[in-house]
């Protein structure tokens, strides 16, 4: 008898949920995830604490959408988890997936436990996806978190009841709730689009500082390119562009137009950064 | 013919002596910049085999481990593992190959035990119900059973390289690749890392085992290959290589021309006079023929020395420059 006829197929491919829920434990028993998870769950509070102890303010909301999901909140705790999503969007959460996923890759290069992966051997498309689905319930929680708090310190300090959107019609507050699901996943999939830019980013380099620095720096120049009138023509097709547009989830009707395109935009990244991930690993040299 | 379950790593290979572990072909590694690292490389590791693969610092032996576990692609040349081509078959054959490469990585916060079950839980081919219990004979048969809880990042050198090795027993393996294991081991700890190596040759595992220091493994390989500045310069069986000594003869005499001629006489090659004696290369004649052939020319034997070289010696030969690192 060969080798070759000895080597038999395993009998059952155990299924890489095994490797998933370890890299789940990695990610989220990690002390510098759990203090950026609380970093994220003391906006809604620093929020309520401060419409609370200013009575609701003189009544200058500030402008725009922001300003009307602001003041709301006297009239209903569950608009601390609709303002502060609002404001976390921009900076604070693209912060928190940037530096998950950044370190994706480039922390087991980094580390040296990336030749030892491949080796056992996980293959690396496998890799990769086990990686992106870390990344994505990290997204996930990560806007739940911050919607949880919300909503918790909200009902204490502010009460809850029926929730006047923001075109006036009251809906009762099971149906604000749902609404604020679909905004967590409005805001979750947006992120993930950083999510999987961040994961490209990390398979260029074995320094995971420097994969966190490039992918929050191409959300912000995102944003700073969403600031100039004179290139408007591309301004929805910024990652960035919808991520405050979930806002039209709380009118009534739902206007989703700027929704889906938003959803789409942030798919077409999504998949977009993916392949350029998977084509630059699948046939890289791991020399570290 | 089946197989045992339970213990693949007693495979057929050691039963039949012409199996092949490894073998490449051609098998070159350029790197940017155009530096060869590993130039057309042709391996053959019996199975069964305890491989000693040798050479200087730098001499591409860890570049051709990478590019044997796939970790790197070779410019080109291909290889087989276990009898199998490797890229078409890595996902099948690597489960069965354990490795220590460019010593051990492991995430620093976590503990030993954690750290193996990292890697247990990443390969898809193992029975997670049977972890617990692997990982514990593991850390069990590399002397890290009292460390187990103990934070990566408090390990000492010696225990991090023993974590390493744990690893690579994970499972049952029919091949393993350990990467100068012996790196920052105390004496003691390489005497029972040599130990280890010598018991899994003795269970018919496979080991490839690459050093820089030839003392470390003759003692137990079986073949060793020597490689100088990427490429190999020799391989083959420790009995083939001790074949291949020169075994010398030195006689001390006052009269050292007519010594060198008696040596000449009786067909000793490389015959050379020296202060005090004369030397040549004994070949297949007795040493007590030397001394008879002397005695009854008249010359006055005053010492007769039989001078073996060391491995070392020989392996110095074959490298050229020595055991220093090559550019």
């Amino acid at each position: 008898m060969s080798l070759a006829e000895a080597v038999r197929a395993p009998r059952s491919l155990y299924p890489s949920a095994r490797f998933l829920r370890s890299e789940l434990g990695m990610v989220f028993r990690r002390l510098r995830n759990q203090a950026l998870l609380v970093v994220l769950a003391c906006v809604p509070m620093l929020i309520a604490i401060a419409i609370k102890v200013t009575n609701g303010g003189n009544g200058d909301n500030g402008r725009g959408d922001g300003g009307a999901l602001f003041g709301s909140i006297t009239a209903n705790g569950v608009f601390v988890a609709f303002s502060a999503l609002f404001v976390v969007i921009p900076l604070f959460l693209p912060m928190a997936v940037a530096v998950v996923a950044g370190d994706a890759v480039s922390g087991e290069a980094n580390l040296g436990t990336l030749r030892y992966l491949l080796a056992v051997p996980v293959g690396r498309t496998r890799l990769l996806a086990v990686k992106f689905a870390g990344v994505l319930v990290w997204c996930l929680t990560c806007a739940v978190v911050v919607a949880t708090v919300g909503v918790l310190i909200g009902l204490v300090l502010f009460g809850g009841g029926d929730v006047t959107l923001l075109s006036g019609t009251s809906v009762s507050f099971g149906a604000g709730l749902w609404r604020l699901a679909l905004v967590v996943g409005y805001v979750a999939v947006n992120i993930a689009a950083i999510g999987a830019i961040g994961l490209f980013v990390s398979t260029l380099t074995e320094v995971p500082v420097a994969a966190m620095a490039t992918t929050l720096g191409l959300t912000i120049t995102s944003q700073v390119l969403d600031a100039v009138p004179q290139i408007s023509a591309v301004h929805p097709w910024l990652p960035s562009h919808y991520w405050q547009q979930f806002i039209d989830i709380l009118r009534d009707p739902m206007a989703l137009d700027r929704v889906g395109h938003g959803l789409l935009a942030s798919a077409t990244y999504a998949v977009l950064f993916l392949t350029l991930a998977w084509a630059r690993f699948s046939n890289k040299d791991v020399s570290s | 013919m089946t197989l045992v379950e339970t213990q693949p790593a007693a495979s057929p290979s050691t039963v039949d002596g012409d199996e092949v572990a490894i073998a490449s072909s051609g098998l070159t590694k350029r790197f940017r910049g155009g530096q060869v690292a590993v130039d057309e490389l042709d391996l053959h590791v019996p199975a069964g085999a305890v491989y000693g693969f040798l050479g200087p610092n730098g001499s591409g032996k860890t570049t051709t481990i990478r590019m044997l576990l796939g970790l790197i692609f070779p410019t080109s040349g291909t290889h087989t593992l276990l009898g199998l081509p490797f890229t078409e078959n890595a996902g099948r054959v690597l489960p069965r190959v354990g490795s220590l490469v460019e010593g051990p990585a492991f995430h620093p916060y976590l503990s030993g035990q954690a750290n193996l079950a990292r890697l247990d839980a990443a390969d898809r081919t193992v029975d997670p119900r049977t972890a617990r219990r692997r990982i514990g004979e593991a850390l069990e048969r590399v002397g890290l059973a009292a460390a187990a809880a103990k934070r990566y990042r408090n390990y000492s050198l010696g225990m991090r390289q023993r974590l390493g090795i744990a690893a690579a027993l994970l499972r049952p393996r029919d091949l393993l690749m350990l990467d100068e294991p012996t790196n920052g081991l105390d004496p003691q700890g390489t005497r029972e890392v040599r130990h280890l190596i010598r018991q899994l040759g003795d269970e018919g595992v496979t080991v490839f085992v690459s050093s820089h220091l030839l003392s470390e493994v003759s003692q137990v390989c079986s073949h060793v290959g020597v490689m100088s500045v990427g490429r190999m310069v020799w391989q083959g069986s420790l009995a083939e290589l001790s074949a291949q000594q020169q075994v010398r003869v030195h006689v001390s005499t006052s009269s050292p021309a007519s010594a060198a001629s008696v040596l000449g006489r009786l067909g000793l090659a490389e015959v050379s006079t020296v202060d005090g004696g004369a030397s040549a290369v004994l070949g297949d004649v007795l040493p007590e023929h030397v001394v008879e052939a002397l005695v009854a020319d008249g010359v006055g034997v005053r010492g007769l020395a039989v001078e073996r070289p060391s491995l070392e010696d020989v392996f110095v030969g074959l490298t050229g420059e020595g055991f220093d690192v090559s550019g």
